[in-house]
């Protein structure tokens, strides 16, 4: 397509073109070291001993690297290991719940036809975009009252109602779930519900790993509703375990600790978008063509 | 559902349930509860609860007060939010022109993955790291020791290098999302405007100026207000970075740190559901311009398919 286009004065475009791919070329590397540089320091200085960390910066591993993890891993009031798992499982139960649930509800505004349904489908997109910590106090005081707070149900189970999830496994529906397969089903006198989970849900599947992606990192990730349910230091997530970290005297701890407690709370999520992320970047393009 | 005899609309009704029983019970009752709590005076204090006792709207004009005023903590989160979002939409609008620029054919997997990747990082780890990366004997400020005059400068006891700090974390976070979203915009553009552009001899700021640019206006408004959104509910960095907020003057503490801060250790519920109802006013504000934005394009299309 752009072949007859560039021999047009092609001699003397040919070279701003070259000038112009150089240029963008630098300008892009130098963003990528950005990017990476905080990375790259958190990586070395998690294999570094703190007095030598204390001072100053060089480029070279160390060799502190399971040190630093034993160091980690045995502060007891860190509950590092406990963290790990409580994060772990509450994300996974999010990502489970949201994606199965949304698409349940994505599901009956896209078969089905009833009174409400416009409706219900207007407010969705409605609350879409209100953040959670408007309604954070109430949720608090309510949560106070059931006696459910240093428990995972106030940071789980909410994730059932999540309207950007619901809009994108929507989004998805509309272009890849046909009427008739759900019109053949029935003939064959395959019920509603069974209909769902035996013959849609294996059709959303990309929508699935993609939204499940997405809801698992954003509650891996998600600081502010456990920091105000959660005190118990067994129950603590990673970002509550930050949060230890920097509110105690920090410059009287362990430095190489410091950065090894960083890294094992974004290094499994990191690992996971390396090895998925041409799938995930193709879902943000998805997700973007709402605008 | 085509079908006369059997009516399946109960199935729909059904199927929606648990999604909005959840949110009744654990989005709309705390969120009315919150309202009901910024018309009432109600706090702790040394232990003793005073209150609820009805007050109508003195939390809120007691919020606007001199002596409170929660003007500067949405100035404060305004002006981070702003300090990240300019390099934000500047950068990413660049690279998602060269991205798609089909001329210059550039390799743009790497770059793309690299760019998201600080998106997926836990951002309260991302205040920690680059909090000791700029502590006095971070990695960082000892590089930097040659332009701040030899000396470890205290990026955290200034306003603006605090600002400036939260700032790049949150440029830093976005822009490889902003870039993604506008390389799928610009991509939607015909692409027959741009040959015949190149073929009438247009340069390509001229392109990128009289076409990309009007005709992704919708995305570049939706991804201001959105932007907006999230510069609003910006909480976990500057919290990790500032220390609950209290760093210089609190000159870095937004308003759900605010808002935080009333719940926690002021223990004022009446000033939180107060402040609570100005940030759902803003978002709401907000969020209705998105879902109009939506709508309105929606609504082209399908005035365009019935042509």
């Amino acid at each position: 397509m752009a072949a007859p286009i560039d021999a047009v004065g092609q001699m003397s475009n040919s070279r701003a073109l070259l000038i112009r791919r150089v240029i963008s070329y630098v300008v892009l590397t130098i963003f990528a070291i950005i990017s990476l540089f905080p990375f790259f320091i958190l990586l070395i200085n998690m294999t570094r001993e703190s007095a030598d960390i204390q001072q100053g910066f060089s480029p070279l591993p160390g060799t502190y690297l399971i040190k630093n993890f034993k160091a980690v891993m045995n502060k007891p009031d860190w509950a590092m290991l406990a963290a790990l798992r409580n994060s772990f499982i509450i994300s996974a139960s999010c990502a489970f719940l949201s994606s199965y649930f949304s698409a349940l509800t994505a599901y009956a505004i896209h078969v089905y036809d009833f009174k409400l349904k416009k409706f219900l489908f207007t407010f969705i997109l409605m609350i879409m975009m209100v953040p959670t910590q408007v309604s954070a106090l109430g949720f608090v005081q309510m949560m106070n009252d059931w006696d459910l707070t240093n428990n995972f149900i106030p940071l789980i189970v909410p994730s059932i109602a999540a309207p950007a999830t619901f809009f994108f496994m929507k989004q998805y529906m509309d272009s890849a779930l046909p009427l008739e397969i759900v019109e053949a089903a029935r003939i064959d006198g395959c019920g509603e519900y069974r209909t769902f989970n035996s013959l849609v849900t294996p059709i959303l599947k990309p929508a699935f790993a993609v939204q499940g992606i997405f809801i698992f990192v954003s509650s891996w990730n998600n600081f502010f509703i456990p920091a105000l349910i959660l005190d118990k230091p067994e129950l603590r997530t990673l970002p509550l375990v930050i949060n230890l970290i920097r509110s105690a005297d920090y410059t009287k701890f362990d430095m190489g600790a410091v950065y090894m407690a960083v890294g094992i709370s974004i290094i499994p999520v990191a690992i996971v978008y390396l090895v998925l992320s041409k799938f995930i970047i193709r879902g943000i393009a998805l997700g973007a063509v709402k605008g | 559902m085509k079908h006369k005899s059997i009516s399946y609309a109960k199935w729909g009704y059904i199927f929606v349930i648990p999604f909005f029983a959840v949110f009744i019970v654990f989005n709309l009752f705390p969120l009315l509860s919150t309202f009901k709590n910024s018309l009432y005076e109600f706090y702790k204090s040394n232990g003793v609860t005073f209150g609820p006792n009805w007050i109508g709207l003195q939390n809120y004009s007691k919020l606007f007060s001199a002596e409170v005023n929660v003007g500067k903590y949405f100035m404060n989160t305004f002006i981070i939010w702003l300090m990240g979002f300019i390099p934000q939409i500047f950068f990413s609008l660049l690279f998602a022109s060269w991205f798609t620029d089909l001329r210059m054919k550039l390799k743009t997997g790497a770059y793309k993955i690299i760019f998201y990747l600080p998106n997926v990082i836990m951002a309260a780890a991302m205040g920690m790291l680059f909090f000791t990366m700029f502590d006095q004997s971070g990695p960082m400020t000892n590089m930097l020791k040659p332009f701040t005059g030899g000396v470890a400068y205290k990026f955290f006891e200034n306003v603006w290098s605090q600002r400036t700090i939260i700032a790049l974390i949150n440029f830093m976070m976005w822009y490889g999302n902003t870039t993604i979203m506008l390389m799928a915009a610009i991509n939607g553009v015909d692409p027959s405007l741009y040959e015949s552009a190149q073929i009438d001899g247009a340069n390509p700021s001229q392109t990128f100026w009289n076409i990309t640019i009007p005709l992704i206006r919708p995305i570049l408004v939706y991804v201001l207000i959105t932007s907006l959104i999230g510069g609003l509910q910006m909480y976990d960095v500057p919290q990790i970075i500032t220390r609950n907020g209290d760093a210089v003057n609190r000159t870095s503490m937004t308003m759900i740190m605010y808002l935080q801060y009333q719940m926690n250790i002021g223990k004022n519920y009446g000033y939180a559901g107060a402040i609570s109802v100005i940030l759902f006013i803003v978002a709401a504000a907000l969020s209705m311009l998105v879902f109009y934005i939506n709508s309105d394009k929606d609504e082209r299309r399908r005035k365009k398919g019935v042509k």
